[in-house]
């Protein structure tokens, strides 16, 4: 067990410019997940806090030890990899038995540890199979296996669920979020998948084009995104975003006017913003709700998504492409082609400025 | 019987007679020389399919004489040499190339790639001067020397291309279990990579085991030669006379391992051995 600093951590591969600046404190025993769309550079940042790749600038410290020069076998890192890589021509327990007798661990000791580490992921039954013997999640508890029985400071996940089919890769969740109760060991965990963040993390890592865009629980994250991308990229069904534009600001609030909608008085402290400022309107599917139209006022449903617990309603919007999306309560009497407006609630509308940063609340409201 | 089925049946027959016949001129030769080497030389130009007295005394000819021993054993050391050889450098040279990202990997292999376009012919007087330079000279080692540079490419080759297709995350899994490139490669790469290892392998033995040329020029005694030279050297009675059946003899006795060899590996020669690294 340990912690894990990222100072200023840079990675470059001859002329991109991969991590940028990335500045992270993972506490010891924390689950700490990194997410964001493809090519943001999660699995690099992983793979230089493994080892696998040098840090072209920054530092990094495990514990209070500066790693940036160890080669991987001196970090005291695990790691599981996404295509799991067992070593197909050894038996689980030799999988498992690898790293410990490189390292020259005394023979009754690689036993023991083997063994140990087996019976917590209930692997004895299969010690002497190879792995073209075992099924996707067997394997999957193998590579978890191998990477814990040096009893490493940290284990590193590389999106390892993502190989599996939907309801093997619920329970494997299932089956991590335990596990670490169990151990309390510093873990790290690569994902594109937000549930898998969402469901997993003590603190969650929204990365972006190289650099981290939010650090936060799963709640602060849902409830209170920093950025545009990180309130679009966290919740499913996503975030509904209207153009919007700043009508007054005060010491409580701003009030704010989105074509389509009534004028709303908001918490968010917009004193720093001009009058009539362009800004981004936020709002979650279930913080929406419809009323009935008069005339050719409103919004038009395109479609209804009927999901047996609750009912996703679509609608056109009046600028852009993207579908408004509001989640309702089944069964729900709207149908295809009704003309709706749109109630948001006022508390948890989020407001984002031209250059995606969100308002935070006035201090008067944030009191109350 | 309707004249579709009627073609169908002419379509299956034409196609079993070609299948016959091709193997009636790929087998024929060997037949033959099989044949031969149990005729008594007194019958040799009689032309039959069968030998009619069948004897095994051009056997007892050949091993009879100890230089044809000799040659037999030379032809084991030098062959299994080759191999060995081959195999540890290209399978150190394969990580390297298909493993390290340096610069100019793609030149190196197309360099090696290049030399092995050369006729033996052209290299030859200058190999010559290379093995009386190092004193290798009518040694077995010149042997080993000249059949290791031309088996080389071909193994680091067929090496390379099969250390590529190795997933990555294996050699990252061996890092991180802490291996060392060596260790990696003896330990996690060596037993995935027998099916190529094995083929490289058996194709170099046969080559260095066949190969005439290098081996006419580079021994001079008969206790120094390797079989192919040795069969070709094989004289008669007088010098009008081409001993043909112990040399038929002869071929037989050392096509034999080889055949056998063949049989040994090729069931290590099968796909699939990785299976169960990766995916579910």
């Amino acid at each position: 067990m340990a912690s894990v600093t990222l100072d200023k951590i840079n990675k470059v591969f001859g002329s991109t410019h991969i991590i940028k600046d990335v500045d992270l404190a993972i506490g010891e025993g924390e689950f700490v997940v990194f997410v964001g769309p493809s090519g943001c550079g999660k699995s690099t940042l992983l793979r230089l806090i493994a080892g696998l790749e040098s840090i072209t600038d920054g530092e990094l410290s495990i514990g209070n030890q500066v790693v940036n020069e160890l080669p991987p076998r001196e970090r005291g890192v695990g790691m599981v990899f996404q295509s799991y890589a067992l070593y197909p021509h050894m038996t689980v327990y030799e999988n498992m038995a690898f790293g410990l007798k490189l390292a020259k661990t005394a023979k009754e000791t690689v036993h023991e540890r083997v063994m140990a580490t087996a019976r917590i992921l209930q692997l004895e039954e299969l010690l002497e199979r190879k792995p073209k013997a075992l099924s996707g999640g067997q394997r999957q508890r193998v590579a978890m296996g191998r990477a814990m029985a040096r009893e490493p400071r940290i284990l590193l996940f590389d999106e390892p669920l993502s190989n599996l089919d939907a309801s093997l890769r619920v329970q494997m969740r299932n089956e991590i979020a335990r596990l670490h109760k169990r151990l309390g060991s510093t873990m790290v965990y690569v994902t594109h998948d937000q549930v898998e963040a969402m469901t997993l993390a003590d603190k969650i890592v929204v990365l972006n084009g190289g650099r981290v865009e939010q650090v936060g629980s799963p709640q602060e994250l849902y409830q209170r995104p920093a950025t545009k991308f990180v309130a679009g990229f966290i919740g499913s069904p996503t975030m509904n975003f209207l153009p919007a534009r700043l009508i007054g600001a005060d010491a409580t609030g701003c009030r704010v006017g989105a074509t389509g909608l009534s004028e709303l008085t908001l918490p968010q402290d917009a004193s720093g913003h001009a009058q009539g400022e362009e800004l981004t309107l936020g709002i979650r599917p279930e913080h929406l709700r419809l009323t009935q139209a008069q005339g050719s006022e409103g919004f038009e449903i395109v479609n209804v998504e009927y999901l047996g617990n609750e009912v996703y309603v679509y609608l056109e919007p009046k600028e852009g492409e993207t579908l408004l999306i509001q989640r309702g309560e089944a069964p729900t009497a709207w149908r295809v082609g009704q003309r709706v407006t749109l109630v948001p609630d006022p508390e948890h509308v989020h407001l984002f400025d031209a250059g995606g940063q969100a308002l935070s609340v006035t201090a008067a409201r944030a009191v109350a | 019987m309707t004249s579709r089925q009627l073609s169908k049946f002419a379509a299956r027959a034409g196609f079993w007679l070609l299948v016959a016949l091709i193997v009636v001129i790929a087998v024929f030769p060997f037949y033959y020389a099989i044949k031969t080497s149990f005729t008594p030389s007194s019958d040799l130009f009689r032309v039959e399919l069968w030998p009619t007295r069948a004897t095994l005394a051009n056997y007892v000819q050949i091993f009879s004489q100890r230089s044809f021993l000799q040659a037999i054993f030379n032809s084991v050391l030098v062959a299994t040499s080759v191999v060995f050889i081959a195999l540890l450098l290209g399978i150190t040279a394969s990580y390297a190339l298909g493993r390290v990202r340096f610069r100019g990997r793609t030149s190196v292999l197309l360099i090696i790639l290049g030399v092995s376009m050369f006729p033996q012919v052209a290299v030859l007087s200058g190999l010559f001067e290379v093995i009386r330079a190092l004193n290798l000279y009518n040694n077995p080692g010149g042997l080993i020397l000249s059949y290791t540079i031309f088996t080389l490419p071909f193994t680091v080759w067929v090496l390379t291309t099969f250390m590529r297709q190795l997933p990555l995350e294996l050699e990252e899994a061996a890092i991180m279990d802490g291996a060392t490139p060596w260790v990696t490669i003896t330990k996690v790469f060596l037993p995935l990579m027998w099916p190529a290892m094995a083929t490289t392998g058996l194709l170099a033995f046969i080559a260095a085991w066949n190969e005439f040329l290098f081996a006419l020029t580079f021994t001079l005694t008969d206790s120094q030669r390797t079989v192919p030279v040795a069969i070709a050297l094989l004289s008669g009675g007088s010098a009008y006379e081409l001993p043909w059946a112990p040399i038929m003899a002869a071929s037989v006795v050392v096509t034999v391992p080889l055949v056998v060899l063949v049989i040994i590996f090729q069931r290590r020669i099968v796909s699939g051995l990785t299976a169960g690294a990766v995916k579910g």
